[in-house]
């Protein structure tokens, strides 16, 4: 049965997705203050609803897909509650809130597995690998989102076309600094994911490092990002560049996270780990 | 019956020769102000006078006198034939002139759609009108609720929102690219008004520095004085593109000053930071070619002409929307102009006691419950004779001013005193000390 917590939760997601995009087309104040609110509520139920799934498993509820999508939206919510304290950039929540709210919708599809975990999986080191790698991958989505607004709003400067998002989009100094500093946190959290999770799996497995599809694709983005922030910070790409590949990165990224569990199977896929 | 009514011209139906001749005289409002104090057919009279519009807003009895004595006052004002300025004056009465104040006031009648000035000059001008005691209780209410509806247009609508002169829309576009200014370089190529224009509009957004380059050094240093800049020699502009951030180029010069070749060199040194050149030169200064390059934004006086038409639009998008509000709070208006005689006053004072005495009434319904039928309708009685009689005199003196010219005062006084319509009255009363 689907927790009434979670229900909540999702609710009030789609509440807010739905107050964000008429903040972005009307442009209101106090529509931005009602969805803002709106999504911090939705982010305490969503976090009572981990936290007693939490105590019921034993471990971080991301054992399956519904568990890990229902999860990274809310690291994406929270994370967004962060940087918005951080920079005040109120469309950024246009963009996010939707996101959020898609991601819980696609969740509340899948349906319920089983809600009991493995000993293995009753691991600390499971904890700490899958919410440094979520909130990691939560920050680069950001990164993603600040980049594909920066390559409208850059679009329409470069073409002298000034249409109706000109206005509402930030400025693109402001763009690509968010995207720099997402980047600049998220890569050392995907990091710090990728070293505990290959230090759980010697734990648990007894090897750090066993070729499954979702450990190399894993090391397939994290060069891509490791690509990315080098070039940034070395090369000093900023601005269309960056944008553009930050963008490749997340599909890369996405990749990994989806399409690796859905379809390349391995001891990563919730499959695998819904078996006894 | 009062009835309110608007005389005057503006950019569109006089010429600016006769507009000039009307204003030309600095003390023309106060003037006319004092000749209305004296003209028995006018009771409230506003004068406004701005170098695009020239109006008189009177409350009157009598249109067609009334009509008749500020055409000829404003004649005698600018030492012009009457006849002649008959075809260049526009009369509105009654509603259709509360709604041109407000739009006027709104800047929705302006040259220039939702230009901020003319609010200030019509407060200014109410101001003389207090100041020479020629408001009174319609006009102060009306000018309040014209303020008003400007305040609600701007907060409401986008019609002041963005830029329509060509540097303003530059220095938009540069806010758009860095953010923040503070900190930014700029790079001031030639001279001419419009590129000084803009200078100054970045310099008040606080960019750091300021360098001038011209063909000839003393005139470069000349610039540079008046904006506390620093003049740089016309072969340096190579070098200095790898520091500054933003370029305005205003040279006479026949062929390309900057090429895309010379940009492309300094990006690597740059670091990729963004580069906005504003190319106000007619013919162009910098190749067009330079937009292409990543990180560099290149505007020429075209492209800024098109920002400020595209703005120009929205703005008249944005003022059917304020056209909205102003429909709205003419019916407002309208409606309390309508109270403002003496018969609905009486009546909702005589409701506003009927009300009380019901509340009352209820209150008191368990203490008096032991009373006999016959007693119960001594006390009713009891109670109405006494309310009729304290409502007596005020009913009776209000009547007998009915036909006064004060009578206003006195409706409005009593409305206040007895707060007949609630937030109106409390309103109303804003607008009395405001004419104080």
């Amino acid at each position: 049965m689907t927790s009434p917590w979670f229900s909540l939760a999702l609710g009030l997601y789609l509440l807010a997705a739905g107050g964000f995009t008429v903040f972005i087309i009307r442009q209101q104040p106090w529509v931005f203050r009602c969805s803002y609110w709106i999504l911090v509520a939705a982010f305490v139920f969503h976090t009572v609803f981990l936290g007693y799934g939490y105590c019921q498993l034993g471990t971080a509820p991301v054992l399956d897909l519904r568990s890990a999508l229902s999860f990274f939206a809310w690291c994406l919510a929270g994370v967004y509650l962060v940087v918005q304290v951080r920079f005040k950039l109120r469309v950024l929540g246009s963009f996010v809130a939707p996101l959020a709210a898609f991601l819980m919708i696609i969740s509340s599809a899948v349906p319920i597995a089983a809600n009991t975990a493995k000993p293995l999986f009753k691991s600390f080191w499971l904890t700490i690998h899958v919410g440094t790698v979520f909130t990691g991958d939560a920050l680069l989505a950001i990164a993603f989102l600040a980049g594909l607004m920066y390559l409208i709003q850059e679009g329409q400067i470069k073409k002298k076309r000034l249409g109706s998002m000109y206005s509402r989009l930030p400025s693109l100094a402001t763009l690509d600094s968010i995207n720099y500093h997402a980047i600049v946190y998220g890569f050392p959290l995907l990091t710090v994911g990728m070293i505990t999770g290959s230090i759980y799996a010697q734990v648990a497995l007894g090897r750090y490092w066993q070729w499954d599809p979702k450990e190399v694709w894993s090391l397939i983005s994290w060069l891509f990002y490791a690509a990315l922030l080098h070039q940034r910070l070395a090369v000093g790409w900023q601005g269309r560049k960056a944008a553009v590949l930050s963008i490749v990165c997340f599909g890369v990224l996405l990749f990994t996270f989806v399409g690796v569990s859905l379809l390349m199977g391995g001891y990563h896929s919730f499959s695998s780990m819904g078996a006894r | 019956m009062e009835h309110i009514i608007v005389i005057g011209m503006n950019h569109e139906t006089a010429s600016v020769e006769l507009r000039e001749r009307l204003g030309a005289d600095a003390d023309n409002p106060r003037k006319a102000l004092a000749w209305m104090r004296n003209l028995e057919v006018i009771r409230e009279g506003f004068f406004l006078s701005t170098c695009n519009r020239v109006e008189a807003l009177v409350v009157a009895d009598q249109i067609d006198a009334a009509r008749g004595s500020v055409v000829s006052l404003m004649a005698r004002l600018g030492g012009i034939d009457p006849g002649d300025l008959m075809p260049c004056l526009y009369v509105f009465e009654q509603m259709n002139a509360v709604r041109h104040i407000f739009k006027v006031a709104s800047s929705l009648d302006s040259m220039v759609v939702g230009e901020p000035q003319i609010l200030g000059q019509i407060k200014e001008a109410y101001g003389l009108a207090t100041r020479e005691k020629t408001s009174g209780v319609i006009l102060n209410r009306l000018m309040h609720r014209a303020f008003h509806v400007a305040k609600r247009v701007r907060s409401e609508t986008g019609i002041c929102g963005s830029a329509v002169s060509i540097s303003y829309a530059a220095v938009e576009l540069a806010r758009k690219i860095f953010h923040l200014l503070e900190g930014k370089k700029v790079l001031l190529l030639g001279a001419g008004e419009m590129a000084e224009l803009a200078a100054r509009h970045l310099l008040s957004h606080g960019i750091s520095s300021l360098m001038v380059a011209n063909r000839t050094f003393e005139r470069a240093v000349e610039v540079a004085g008046r904006f506390q800049g620093r003049p740089v020699s016309f072969d340096e502009i190579g070098s200095i593109l790898t520091h500054v951030d933003i370029v305005i180029t205003s040279t006479a010069s026949p062929g390309y000053v900057i090429t895309r070749n010379e940009v492309k060199q300094c990006l690597r040194k740059r670091r990729n930071r963004p580069l906005f050149f504003i190319d106000i030169a007619v013919p162009r200064d910098v190749e067009p070619q330079v937009n292409d390059l990543g990180n560099v934004y290149l505007y020429d006086i075209d492209d800024l002409k098109g920002v400020v038409a595209l703005n120009l639009a929205q703005r008249k998008e944005e003022a059917v929307k304020a056209c909205r509000i102003v429909e709205e709070e003419v019916g407002k208006f309208e409606k309390w102009l309508k109270t403002l005689s003496v018969v609905p006053t009486i009546v909702s004072l005589r409701e506003k006691a009927e009300s009380i005495i019901q509340a009352e009434c209820a209150k008191s319904q368990s203490a008096l419950e032991p009373l006999s039928p016959a007693q119960h309708r001594a006390v009713e009685t009891l109670i109405r004779s006494i309310v009729d009689k304290v409502l007596n005199d005020p009913i009776v003196f209000l009547k007998e001013r009915s036909g006064r010219p004060t009578v206003n005062t006195y409706l409005d006084l009593t409305k206040r005193l007895f707060q007949l319509n609630g937030m109106e009255s409390q309103a109303s009363g804003k607008v009395e000390h405001g004419g104080d």
